[in-house]
């Protein structure tokens, strides 16, 4: 009998011919169409219309027809409801059956039919069968909770199965005791909060009994829901990895890969001068080594988690290098993936095999992975001091071949070699030169250019090859541009005699004739040292550069602790969080290792992530604080509160004045003579090196933005900046800002601070609505990758929420309401009266400002500063009343009468609005008025 | 877990497709198609991210099998269920064939709705699977109501793998020992890496339910037994005992009991299965050597010289020899001269293959060949694959030795020495290369 006919009937008025066959008497016929109309649905198309044609067959004593038709109605009930409802006697009916089989069947199949009429038959026969003395029903009913909860979460608690299937938990049989797992850790995944899978010694003991003997599929299902509990001490920690370690001889890999991530997260607890706790290690590498003679797909997953546990813990596979060696025939993916782990366990007793092994792999034909092959040889370089030779002659032998993209990717990584053994290859730079011609890569040929820069003085004809460049300059890619003209401001402080002209050249082309901002900005500060301070121009840019690591490559401490705890899953492939990847509340929670045993002894990374979860979300700044925070502010004895003098100044103010025009329009009018500019260039040499790190970044021009109280009014608010988004919270990303109000603009100043170890882009911002329609201006412009611990300033214009390349991070932060009192807030005085009149007394408040010890004067120009506007002035009993204006961003009049007495600290405030309503919170209001007022 | 599973063909047709959870869509079929079966470049990881759904996939001949899914799934368990289900389908009806999936496609549903429930594996062995689903529709009117309650207690019961009430006239015991010994090899002779992974297959056709302990030469094992004994024992067997750096067992070995005594201890499936893997890495006999000469004359001209030499018991012999030497891309012609067996140069596979049928132990063998190249400006170096061989001989190149394999069965009445044991060694060449 073959079934493959049923894939070929195409033809027209088939659904005609269907509906006839299914409605026929004959049952062979019958069922031979019902078989048609799965084929077709399968291959995609509608047989919909057949809905109560094969829901008349339903009334079956064959079971295969029956489960033909269940299969279609799993299929097209949602869409045909009202009809699916003809189904659900015959559900019923069958979940009273005598045969286990079909009772489990029906079951199964009525929590697939998303269909709410249906929903609610199913909770009776479900109950019943949670109940049922065949463990086979229960295991599937055990299942179908959970997909009764997917459809309805509210209709599954309230009609108390959870309760049941916790019940379950301690079922005779330990499939039923694997399902409800799996089922309750997957509605406990939905519930973050709730203690749904309330695990505790008692019943960790029950699964771990079920672990060893239920299925392959179960065990898994126990291992992972395992993974979840968090030991008391370290003790108990122990007894369950002794339990869970024989799991590790399973012929399934997963049984495998869930027992080492229950064990490597339990081992964070064990004490490390335990003997257990080294045994443990011993038993770990193995299975581990095993995993790789499984299939190629299953190699693949391996090795991923396999990545993440030599770096948490390098010490399980420190001996086990030759097992990564890649074999000629595994699939480019397994190639790729051993090449990684081999560098990190590359190591001084292993280093000469592993180069023989990068130096054969070289010479193979997948590009992708030649290049991964070279690029491992300068990184092995790197981290293994004693090699370095080698890896510099292996490397220079490679380029000898003259494949191009071997060549290209050689150059690459020995400019990284440069960088962390200065002053030690430098007699391999005559061959680099050779081959110049060839590069054709934007990274490459940047390299090069920096090799060159960077050894002007040792390459005779340096200026020649720089010259070369400088012809296409503007063809170049902007890496290229930035490394061009950085090499040879560096080769003209070396050899300032020959190379006048060319540094001319290149500034020019750099400032005058680009549009592009990094560059234009990187050409004007070298511009303006050079003219002015040769000296500290050659401090600067010559400056001694720190030395690279290997950690670079290495995952985020955070993130890393974050996948072991997902090992064997998708996460752990892809090295990202699940909440990167999963939709919605499910899988979201972030996961961390446990603390280690309190025996006193310290694990070698500080577990960050414990002390964050720890402190209270405390993203919006408590109203006390921001007032305390401005009263220190005030208390200074002076008036101004521009920013402080320079310390590392090394500039003339007049210096200002060498400056070509070009510069004015780029800071704008209101730097000149503003001593903030010193501050700007004393920062310089800390970032340079950064941007050599990251090509491309115009480190520089965020260096202007620096300047937080350039051309600030003296006297207005400067308040220092608040912690929006902790680090903790946004895998890194850390933002701290404060609103200020210039030159009519509504501005909201950021710092973004990278403090995760890998490089962040493509940064943009967004903004809740909010009452008084604030937005951005414009996009957020961090052109930059923001690399490592590197910090950026740029201003710019509440929910917010910050976007890059790891996830969207929100935080709300309060801006201060004096913001949004605009500049032309002065009232007519004929109009100020009438209006103050007008308004009913019902839109009055008053309120006080304690311990202001500012007469009325002085109190009225400080308002003034920021847009509060004296109207009127009374003196009445010796006390001063202002009657002051404002408006608001959105045109709203707000009036108010401040009573000072002298030599009494507390001001009176009433205040009135026009048109106030429930816009503006009364409270907020205040503030803003004290803070303005102090 | 598991959202959707779908099966196509090579061209990227459904052949079946089976939705288990609501947020997999009748697109992400044909997202998978679009943007791995008919990508343009090689697939360059099994696991692939489509607009926030992942697929995991893998391909048995022209058949792919993908999994969707949108949660953040365990992975390796996604990679097994799909390789078990391959099983699975062997099982039912042979090669796993476009043919032959949509000639069984209902049948495959009915698995799928078995073996996967909301997207969770459940029993998937086929021993279990056959006495329910039958590939002539189950026929439940038939069972009573005795048979009913024993499928699903053999279903969900702790021995899943076997069923109660099986009787054997003769009781008779396959054992298989089946390695590949797997090598890469320096120009020079120095071995880069070597290591067995062998697997202890079985066929057992007992009575009853018999519980068997099975015993090999593992090295812990007989130290500790050595202990135990005279010194005179460790001496004799301590030659002979091999140190395994891993195993793994089928399901129906209790690892509780492995780990505490290192006994073997089961309770068997009826007829195939494959009872253990294991991998060593020591003292590994490595049947041939490969010294391999390679001259390069000017530049349109290669000389290759091939020698092998068995090493093993002369009196054994092995068979199905084959070295795969391969040649340049720019080869125009082959002269080849050998002492034994029979040599071709085959073109599209640019190598040079030499088939020997039967080689005994001690011996050496050679063949030379002179290759001719077409003159190119290509500076591009031959990359120079390694020479690669195949062979079969009749031991475990690891030197594993089946020391006993017990069979008891309380309730029946036959001992372990009624039942008729066979035990049988071939050892066969895995990854087998020697740089050239």
């Amino acid at each position: 009998m073959t079934d493959s006919k049923y894939f070929t009937t195409t033809k027209k008025g088939e659904i005609f011919e269907l509906k006839a066959e299914l409605n026929s008497d004959k049952k062979e016929k019958k069922k031979e169409a019902v078989k048609k109309v799965i084929a077709s649905m399968t291959v995609g198309k509608d047989v919909s219309a057949l809905f109560p044609d094969v829901v008349n067959c339903m009334q079956t004593d064959n079971l295969e027809l029956k489960k033909l038709v269940y299969l279609y109605l799993m299929n097209y009930a949602k869409s045909q409801p009202d009809m699916a409802i003809m189904a659900v006697n015959t559900f019923v009916k069958d979940c009273e059956d005598p045969n286990p089989l079909i009772r489990a069947l029906a079951v199964r199949t009525m929590g697939c039919i998303r269909v709410d009429k249906i929903t609610e038959y199913l909770c009776e026969p479900l109950r019943k069968c949670l109940k049922d003395e065949d463990p086979y029903v229960r295991k599937t009913a055990a299942v179908c909770v959970a997909k009764l909860h997917d459809i309805n979460a509210q209709l599954v608690e309230d009609q108390g199965f959870l309760d049941t299937l916790k019940d379950l938990i301690s079922d005779s049989n330990p499939m039923v005791v694997a399902n409800a797992v799996a089922a309750l850790s997957e509605i406990a995944e939905s519930h973050p909060n709730s203690n749904l899978l309330d695990l505790n010694p008692q019943t960790i003991n029950k699964l771990l009994t079920a672990l060893n003997e239920c299925t392959e599929w179960g065990q898994i299902f126990i291992l992972d829901c395992l993974a979840n509990y968090t030991p008391r001490d370290d003790r108990e920690s122990q007894s369950i990895c002794e339990r869970v370690t024989p799991r590790l001889s399973h012929a399934n890999s997963a049984v495998v890969l869930s027992a080492v991530k229950v064990l490597m997260k339990f081992m964070e607890m064990l004490p490390k001068d335990l003997d257990y706790y080294g045994t443990l290690l011993k038993k770990l590498a193995p299975p581990l080594v095993t995993l790789l003679s499984a299939e190629p797909e299953l190699q693949y997953v391996a090795l991923r988690n396999i990545n993440l546990i030599v770096q948490r813990r390098p010490e399980i596979l420190k001996h086990e290098m030759k097992v990564f060696f890649v074999k000629y025939n595994d699939p480019i993916y397994v190639k790729l993936e051993k090449l990684d782990i081999m560098i990190r366990l590359a190591s001084q007793a292993n280093i000469a095999q592993v180069l023989a092994e990068l130096k054969e792999y070289a010479t193979e034909v997948d590009v992708d992975f030649v290049r991964k092959a070279v690029r491992a040889i300068g990184r092995c370089a790197i981290k293994v001091e004693q090699s370095a030779e080698r890896c510099v002659s292996t490397l220079l032998d490679l380029i000898q071949t003259k494949v191009n993209y071997v060549v290209q990717e050689a150059i690459v990584v020995i400019k990284d070699i440069f960088r962390k053994y200065p002053n030690k290859y430098e007699s391999v730079i005559a061959t680099l030169c050779e081959n110049l011609d060839s590069l054709d890569e934007p990274e490459a040929r940047a390299a090069m250019i920096w090799i060159v820069g960077e050894y002007a003085e040792r390459i005779d004809n340096a200026d020649e090859l720089l010259e070369s460049f400088l012809e296409g300059f503007h063809d170049e890619s902007t890496q290229v541009q930035l490394q061009l003209l950085t090499a040879i401001v560096k080769l003209f402080l070396k050899k300032p005699t020959e190379t006048q002209e060319l540094v001319q050249q290149v500034l020019s082309l750099a400032t005058q004739d680009s549009d592009n901002p990094d560059l234009r900005d990187r050409g004007y500060i070298y511009w303006r040292l050079l003219s002015t301070d040769p000296v500290a121009a050659k401090e600067v840019v010559l400056a001694e550069k720190p030395l690279i690591s290997e950690e670079t490559d290495l995952i985020e401490p955070t993130l890393l602790e974050e996948l072991i705890c997902h090992i064997g899953t998708l996460a752990s492939v892809y090295h990202k969080p699940p909440s990167a990847f999963v939709e919605g509340s499910r899988g979201v929670q972030h996961k961390r290792l446990p603390g280690s045993a309190g025996s006193g002894e310290s694990v070698e990374s500080p577990d960050p992530g414990a002390a964050a979860t720890e402190t209270p979300p405390a993203v919006i700044p408590s109203q006390g604080d921001l007032l305390g925070d401005l009263l220190n502010l005030d208390l200074t004895p002076t008036t101004t509160t521009g920013p402080p003098p320079p310390t590392t100044s090394g500039m003339q103010m007049g210096a200002m004045d060498l400056l070509s025009g070009g510069l004015d329009s780029l800071l704008g009018g209101d730097i000149g003579g503003n001593p903030a500019m010193g501050a700007a260039f004393g920062a310089a040499p800390a970032t340079m090196p950064a941007s050599f790190n990251a090509p491309g970044s115009g480190g520089l021009d965020d260096l202007f933005d620096l300047g937080g109280g350039v051309g600030m009014p003296m006297g207005a608010l400067n308040p220092p900046k608040a912690v929006w988004l902790p680090a903790m919270k946004a895998k890194g990303l850390e933002i701290s800002g404060v609103f200020v109000r210039r030159a009519g603009v509504i501005q909201m100043e950021m710092t973004l601070t990278n403090k995760a170890m890998s490089v962040m882009t493509d940064f943009a911002i967004q903004f809740n609505r909010n009452s008084f329609g604030l937005a951005p201006a414009g996009p957020l412009q961090i052109l930059t990758p923001l690399s490592p611990n590197q910090s950026i300033e740029p201003l710019n214009n509440l929910q917010v929420a910050v976007k890059n390349n790891i996830d969207v991070f929100y935080f709300s932060c309060q801006y201060p309401i004096s913001m949004l009192f605009v500049e032309d807030g002065k009232m007519e005085r004929q109009v100020f009266l009438a209006t103050w009149k007008d308004i009913p007394n019902d839109n009055e408040s008053q309120f006080q400002i304690k311990d202001c010890h500012l007469n009325s004067d002085a109190a009225s120009n400080k308002l003034q500063s920021s847009n509060i506007f004296t109207i009127a002035k009374r003196t009445v009993e010796g006390q001063d009343m202002l009657y002051q204006s404002m408006k608001l961003t959105n045109g709203i009049w707000v009036l108010a009468e401040l009573r000072v007495q002298a030599g009494n600290p507390n001001y009176t405030v009433s205040s009135v609005a026009l048109a106030i309503g429930p816009i503006i919170n009364q409270n907020g209001f205040e503030n803003g008025f004290t803070n303005q007022a102090l | 877990m598991i959202g959707g599973l779908f099966i196509y063909n090579h061209k990227g047709e459904v052949l079946i497709s089976r939705v288990y959870r609501d947020d997999i869509g009748r697109n992400a079929v044909d997202a998978f198609r679009v943007n791995v079966i008919h990508a343009r470049q090689q697939v360059r990881s099994p696991v692939t991210n489509i607009a926030r759904t992942s697929f995991l996939h893998v391909k048995r001949s022209n058949i792919w099998l993908a999994a969707a899914t949108k949660q953040n799934v365990n992975a390796t368990m996604v990679f097994e269920f799909l390789y078990k289900m391959c099983d699975v389908m062997a099982a039912y009806f042979g090669k796993i064939s476009e043919e032959n999936v949509k000639n069984n496609f209902v049948l495959i549903y009915e698995l799928l709705d078995e073996i996967l429930d909301f997207g969770y594996p459940q029993n998937s062995e086929t021993g279990a699977l056959k006495t329910f689903i039958t590939q002539q529709g189950i026929k439940s009117q038939h069972h009573t109501k005795e048979e009913q309650s024993q499928i699903t207690s053999q279903v969900t019961g702790q021995i899943g793998w076997r069923r109660e009430g099986i009787k054997y006239r003769r009781n008779e015991l396959f054992l298989d020992v089946l390695e590949s010994v797997n090598l890469l090899m320096s120009p020079q002779g120095q071995v880069l890496s070597a290591h067995v992974s062998g697997r202890v297959v079985m066929k057992s056709y007992l009575s009853g339910m018999p519980e068997c302990k099975f015993g090999m030469n593992d090295k812990i094992v007989i130290d500790k037994q050595g202990k135990g004994g005279g010194s005179e024992d460790v001496a004799k067997s301590g030659k002979q005992s091999i140190a395994i750096d891993d195993c793994t067992f089928h399901q129906c070995v209790r690892l509780s009991k492995f780990d505490t005594e290192r006994s073997i201890s089961f309770i068997p499936p009826d007829g195939d299965y494959e009872l253990m893997r294991y991998r060593t890495t020591k003292d590994i006999i490595l049947p041939f050597r490969v010294i391999p000469l390679v001259r390069e004359v000017g530049r349109t001209r290669l000389e290759v010289k091939v020698v092998i030499k068995s090493n093993f018991k002369s009196s054994l012999l092995a068979q199905k020899i084959e070295v795969r030497i391969p040649t340049p891309l720019t080869t125009s012609g082959v002269q080849l001269i050998c002492m034994k067996g029979k040599a071709k140069y085959k073109a599209s596979e640019n190598a040079i293959v030499w088939k020997v049928k039967r080689m005994a132990g001690m011996k050496e063998s050679q063949i030379s060949a002179e290759i001719e190249l077409l003159p190119t400006n290509d500076k591009k170096k031959w990359a120079r694959p390694p020479i690669s061989m195949n062979f079969e001989v009749p031991f475990a190149p690891s030197g594993l030795k089946v020391r006993y394999l017990k069979v008891f069965e309380p309730k029946l009445n036959y001992s372990d020495h009624d039942v008729i044991k066979w035990v049988r060694y071939i050892g066969r060449s895995g990854i087998y290369e020697t740089r050239c």
